[in-house]
């Protein structure tokens, strides 16, 4: 094939295109067809329970400590910043408002991306590769209904509770460095948290981003699995695609959130 | 016993393709009811996919494929899934759930398709473990399973439903000279004492033809024969001796296809 010929890069180009509208649209399908059986773990909460606890409860400990170090390196940095304009009495509220706004749901969702995402595509590859999701089809069982559902609603639950566990031990992290470190005074710290942050503005807004990482990063990982070509270059392929696109798709749309939610 | 010679299986003038590959072309195949019926070929000739075809995991491309008295290529997945109560199939990885016992993969298939009260479950997969001879291994873990034992507990599990039709893929490969031993002697008792009707896809002739009521022989995306064992092993045919006796030229030849051979050798000489 000659490469030097335009035709020839606008033939790939439009079959690149072609293939990953055909593959949004077959992502899209497999995430309806997911919570369609979210009703189905009313009658069997035990499946969910145990993803919650496989996804979120076991990214509780990166979480939590990566909070308390982002938050201990803000105070830092916020208080030499503010220092300068005699404004370290605002220390508190910078920390609170960027872990709420920002830092804490982007960072819980690319820790849950590389924590319990890339662990998803993997096991549901290994399951797809070893015919366990096969085997499920041949027991009746809907394969959609019993493996991906109660991951996919597990992550939509999780990272909001990771994410509020990130703010709350970041704005402690940072109490520490600002207050116990620096100096700063314990009850300024406070209220100018309590002061000035908004619960619609700031705390909703960042747990609805924190919402919508959860659903992205986690429909990502099951499909990415599922869709997976069953060898250990597959998987090995589908769980680098899924912490690749998952924390594209944090940040991208973490712009477009911010853009609607914080313009007026 | 008029019942003895409907097909439990009807695959007629079936075509199918895999990516680029085309599998089958106008293959017709009657399964009888009851019996082990074997599905024998040379490795990529297609048998697997029969099961998939079978199984309704895949639709053919042309034709249609008859099972239990449903045609499963035009079935709703709700359908679909109701007439797999009625079918068990052992893989040939064994695909056991790897996060479940061996006693919950056996009951995997009870508690998720049936109301049964525990103590019934517990007895009956008690009864399938102690079939295959792994009662005493109802607390391993997968991971602690040979392959023969893994591939008995499959066993197990496809029996769990008492199913009309089982199917088996590739059940003898890879197994040691014992484990084929129990598995093969399984099959054929399993099929009997459950009075149903068994499909094995395996290229081991010896295994095959030494449980078969019914041989079919794939290739060249066709049925190439069919019959009992001693019809095929009797056979004139070319392709039929040259696959039962492991002849390694014939109509399928030793050669993959290629250019002219001093042509190459000397091309750069």
């Amino acid at each position: 094939m000659n490469t030097a010929n335009p035709v020839v890069w606008v033939q790939r180009i439009g079959a690149e295109a072609i293939e990953l509208v055909e593959r949004l649209g077959h992502a899209t399908i497999f995430l309806l067809k997911s919570i369609g059986h979210f009703p189905s773990l009313l009658r069997r909460p035990s499946l969910l329970t145990r993803q919650i606890y496989s996804v979120g409860v076991l990214t509780v400990s990166i979480t939590v400590v990566a909070g308390a170090f982002v938050g201990m390196v803000l105070g830092f940095q916020g208080y030499y910043t503010l220092i300068d304009f005699g404004a370290e009495s605002s220390l508190g509220l910078l920390v609170a408002l960027s872990l709420t706004r920002e830092l804490g749901p982007v960072l819980s969702a690319l820790l849950y991306t590389g924590r319990a995402g890339s662990a998803l595509t993997a096991e549901i590859g290994l399951m797809k590769t070893t015919e366990q999701l096969a085997a499920l089809e041949m027991m009746a069982v809907n394969p959609i209904r019993r493996v991906i559902s109660p991951r996919l609603l597990a992550g939509i639950i999780a990272v909001p509770l990771l994410c509020a566990m990130f703010t709350f031990v970041g704005i402690l992290g940072g109490y520490f460095a600002s207050v116990v470190q620096l100096g700063v005074d314990s009850g300024v710290y406070w209220s100018s948290i309590t002061d000035g942050v908004n619960l619609r503005l700031d705390i909703m807004n960042g747990m609805i981003k924190s919402v919508v990482f959860g659903i992205l990063v986690t429909w990502i990982a099951v499909f990415e699995g599922y869709d997976s070509y069953p060898s250990a270059e597959g998987i090995s392929r589908a769980t680098t695609r899924t912490v690749v696109s998952a924390s594209l798709a944090i940040l991208g749309s973490d712009y477009i959130l911010t853009a609607l939610m914080f313009r007026s | 016993m008029s019942g003895q010679h409907q097909s439990v299986v009807a695959i007629e003038a079936v075509d199918f393709h895999f990516g680029q590959k085309k599998i089958y072309t106008n293959v017709t195949i009657q399964i009888p009811s009851y019996g082990v019926s074997v599905i024998m070929g040379p490795s990529g000739c297609g048998k697997s996919t029969l099961l998939n075809l079978i199984s309704g995991r895949y639709k053919p491309d042309r034709g249609k494929v008859r099972v239990l008295d449903h045609e499963v290529n035009t079935l709703r997945e709700k359908d679909l899934f109701q007439l797999r109560r009625r079918m068990g199939m052992m893989f040939q990885s064994s695909a056991l759930l790897t996060d479940l016992s061996v006693f919950e993969n056996v009951a995997f298939p009870l508690r998720e398709n049936t109301d049964l009260p525990e103590p019934l479950i517990r007895n009956l997969v008690l009864m399938k473990l102690e079939q295959v001879g792994l009662r005493g291994a109802h607390n391993h873990s997968p991971s602690e399973l040979s392959g023969g034992m893994a591939r008995r507990v499959a066993l197990a599990r496809a029996t769990a439903m008492d199913p009309d039709l089982l199917l088996f893929d590739e059940p003898f490969t890879g197994l040691d000279p014992i484990s084929l031993g129990i598995i093969t002697k399984l099959v054929r008792e399993i099929t009997d004492a459950l009075r149903t009707t068994s499909i094995v896809v395996t290229h081991d002739v010896e295994e095959g033809l030494s449980i078969a009521d019914h041989v079919f022989l794939l290739g060249r995306g066709t049925l190439l024969a069919s019959g009992t064992p001693q019809e095929l092993l009797d056979s004139d045919q070319p392709e039929v001796r040259q696959f039962l006796h492991g002849l390694p030229d014939g109509p399928v030849p030793f050669h993959y296809p290629a250019n002219d051979y001093r042509g190459q050798i000397l091309e750069h000489s």
